[in-house]
């Protein structure tokens, strides 16, 4: 009996994540859901500059590497000239709510027919450890090493809460991957986000609260309690904004 | 049948370039160039193409490198500003060897600079432009008809040695109506295109695009092989008109509208007896440098007419190699010399030389 099973999208490249990262679960996350759509011949992704870089070398689908912040105009280019091909990008929150701030907020309003897939570790991991747009009040980094001071460094920016306001995109919802029970909405909302390309409805974008434990300076485990604790009550979990069911409810 | 048409140099860019295959135009509006923006909007959406004016001439460039990925004839059109914000993209295009066509309708700089024509682009376009080790080619229409072929060359040229292509036009070719001949919409002659990212299909590996390389030995290779490719591309594809240089004892080197204004500064000269000819580069990268040393042997002086402080009065230099001086005349900021202006430097660069 198989009890576990590399999900088929995924390629045999051993993942370079630090050890207890969730990446590597929400990697396996987008892969089921395009194994459970049968998505993968037509699947073209996206990869980050940030921790995630070298996604292209784990999907098993044709990827394409972005420059920082880029990946919605690069999927736009390629969902523009192969409309039936399932594009999907995949970044952090240095890459999407800082650098590619524009670039993110433009392929939403113009609900352009792609997947995002959203990490949310408030930091940025791969320069180890600098505050991020997403960095929580208070929170100690290598460039907000007093805490971060919202005074002078500003607030921590709500991408689910804020593209929800817009009125183009179709799908915008909150996750987390820190227990079995949001690992299990989680897997259910990627795949939701999926089906609504398939079905031409529009701009999905699921944020993924992840840990980072190493530039957190905590265990694995710490990180997935401090999710609970501190990123959760400031990140709600949810679906903001779901054009389909409106209409259809 | 030849139909000629009268068309402005913009909107000539905008059909060769559908003529050419392009289905696919993302730009953001940026004064001189603005006419092609808008004569792609009209007409991609009635051939089932793309036009899209995105955020930022960043978001362009990237949905460019998008598009260029999937195997398909792209392009974007800015203007100096724009371009500038443009060369991130472009250096990944560049660094994950996609084909592409850029066209950049230069204005004054630097900064906001003006929206009077200029050639002050010059060094960011024929050395790299944005970060790392790389080249476009780059070509200089200096008529309607140019800005049309040249457009179509661009597209072949990039296709064939998968790498980005330049036009590097200005304001004033850009804003000028003139006829023009364009070629009969043609079968795109397919270049194979196996690294395309297209989907699987579940047929083949996946293909990936990419200009990462952390080992510096993969990446160094990579860097070698993109240099064997540009010996090639300046070998085979140095283009240049000249222009009564048989028996000229002086050589005017100009591109672009320069060239347009020397042209009859040569034509005045020669009616007061005077020997002087024109090297008019067509491309600027590869730069006809074969031309210009050959004249070096013959001629007493080079004099650079440009739309800018000097700049391609570089490569001049590099390629006569000392043998003789080299001046230049040039007006800049949006001003273009008059035929009187070069005529007069070609007289003090006589009057100098040896
Ligand atoms: C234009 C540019 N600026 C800066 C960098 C350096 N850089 C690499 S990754 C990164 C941050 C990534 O953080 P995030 O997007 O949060 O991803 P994570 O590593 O946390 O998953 C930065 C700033 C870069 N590669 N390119
Ligand atoms: S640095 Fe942080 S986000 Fe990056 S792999 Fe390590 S734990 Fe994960
Ligand atoms: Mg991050």
């Amino acid at each position: 009996m198989v009890v576990f099973d590399k999900p088929k999208s995924l390629t045999d490249a051993q993942l370079h994540y630090c050890p207890g990262c969730t990446h590597g679960i929400i990697h396996r996350l987008v892969a089921e859901a395009i194994d459970t759509l049968g998505i993968e011949g037509k699947a073209i992704g996206v990869a980050p500059v940030g921790c995630a870089v070298m996604a292209y070398n784990y999907f098993a689908c044709d990827m394409v590497e972005a420059a920082h912040g880029r990946a919605p105009a690069v999927a736009t280019g390629i969902k523009r000239s192969l409309p039936e091909n399932i594009v999907f990008t995949y970044q952090g929150d240095g890459d999407l709510a800082s650098i590619g701030m524009a670039e993110t907020v433009h392929a939403a309003t113009r609900n352009e027919n792609i997947t995002v897939i959203f990490v949310n570790n408030a930091i940025y991991g791969m320069t180890g450890g600098q505050m991020a747009p997403t960095s929580l009040p208070g929170q100690v980094t290598q460039t907000s090493p007093y805490g971060r001071d919202v005074k002078t460094a500003g607030y921590p920016v709500k991408i689910a809460e804020l593209l929800s306001a817009l009125d183009g995109p179709e799908f915008i919802a909150r996750v987390a991957v820190n227990n079995v029970k949001n690992v299990k909405q989680a897997k259910k909302t990627i795949q939701k986000a999926f089906e609504n390309q398939i079905n031409g409805k529009g701009f999905s974008l699921v944020e993924v609260i992840s840990s980072c434990p190493t530039n957190w300076g905590m265990t694995p485990d710490a990180a997935l309690k401090w999710i609970d604790d501190n990123m959760i009550p400031y990140y709600p979990l949810g679906v903001f904004k779901d054009k389909s069911a409106k209409e259809e409810g | 049948m030849e139909n000629k048409v009268l068309m402005k140099g913009n909107e000539a860019i905008a059909e060769a370039a559908i003529r050419a295959g392009c289905r696919h135009y993302f730009g953001y509006p940026i004064t001189p160039q603005t006419e092609l923006a808008a004569y792609m909007a009209k007409r991609m959406p009635k051939i089932n193409g793309t036009f899209l004016q995105a955020e930022s001439e960043i978001a362009a460039i990237n949905m460019v490198y998008g598009v260029a990925g999937t195997g398909k004839r792209v392009m974007t059109s800015s203007s100096s500003p724009g371009i500038s914000l443009k060369q991130e993209g472009i250096s990944y295009i560049a660094g994950s060897d996609l084909p592409c066509l850029i066209v950049n309708v230069q204005r004054g700089g630097p900064g906001l600079g003006g929206i009077q024509p200029s050639q002050s682009d010059y060094f960011q376009a024929t050395k790299g432009g944005g970060h790392g080790d790389y080249h476009l080619i780059v070509l200089a229409p200096s008529s309607v008809q140019e800005m049309a072929d040249l457009t179509a060359l661009g597209f072949d040229l990039a296709d064939k040695y998968r790498m980005p292509a330049m036009l590097l036009a200005d304001g004033t070719i850009g804003q000028m109506m003139e006829p023009v001949v364009l070629a009969e919409e043609k079968e795109i002659s397919k270049v194979n295109k196996p690294w395309a990212v297209t989907g699987t299909e579940m047929k083949r590996e996946h293909n990936i695009i990419n200009s990462l390389y952390l080992a510096p030995d993969e990446l160094e290779q990579k860097n070698f092989e993109r240099y064997e490719k540009y010996k090639v591309v300046e070998e085979n594809e140095a283009r240049y008109e000249s222009f009564m240089m048989e028996d000229a004892e002086y050589c005017v080197v100009a591109f672009g509208i320069a060239a347009r204004v020397s042209k009859n500064a040569v034509v005045a000269a020669r009616k007061q007896g005077i020997k002087v000819g024109l090297i008019r580069p067509i491309t600027l990268w590869p730069f006809p440098k074969k031309a210009i040393a050959d004249a070096a042997s013959k001629v007493k002086g080079f004099l650079s007419v440009e739309l800018s402080t000097g700049q391609m009065i570089e490569d001049i230099k590099l390629a006569e190699n000392c043998k003789v001086p080299v001046e230049l005349c040039c007006r800049v900021g949006g001003m273009i010399m008059s035929p009187d202006e070069v005529l007069g430097s070609i007289k003090k660069l006589m009057g100098g030389a040896k």
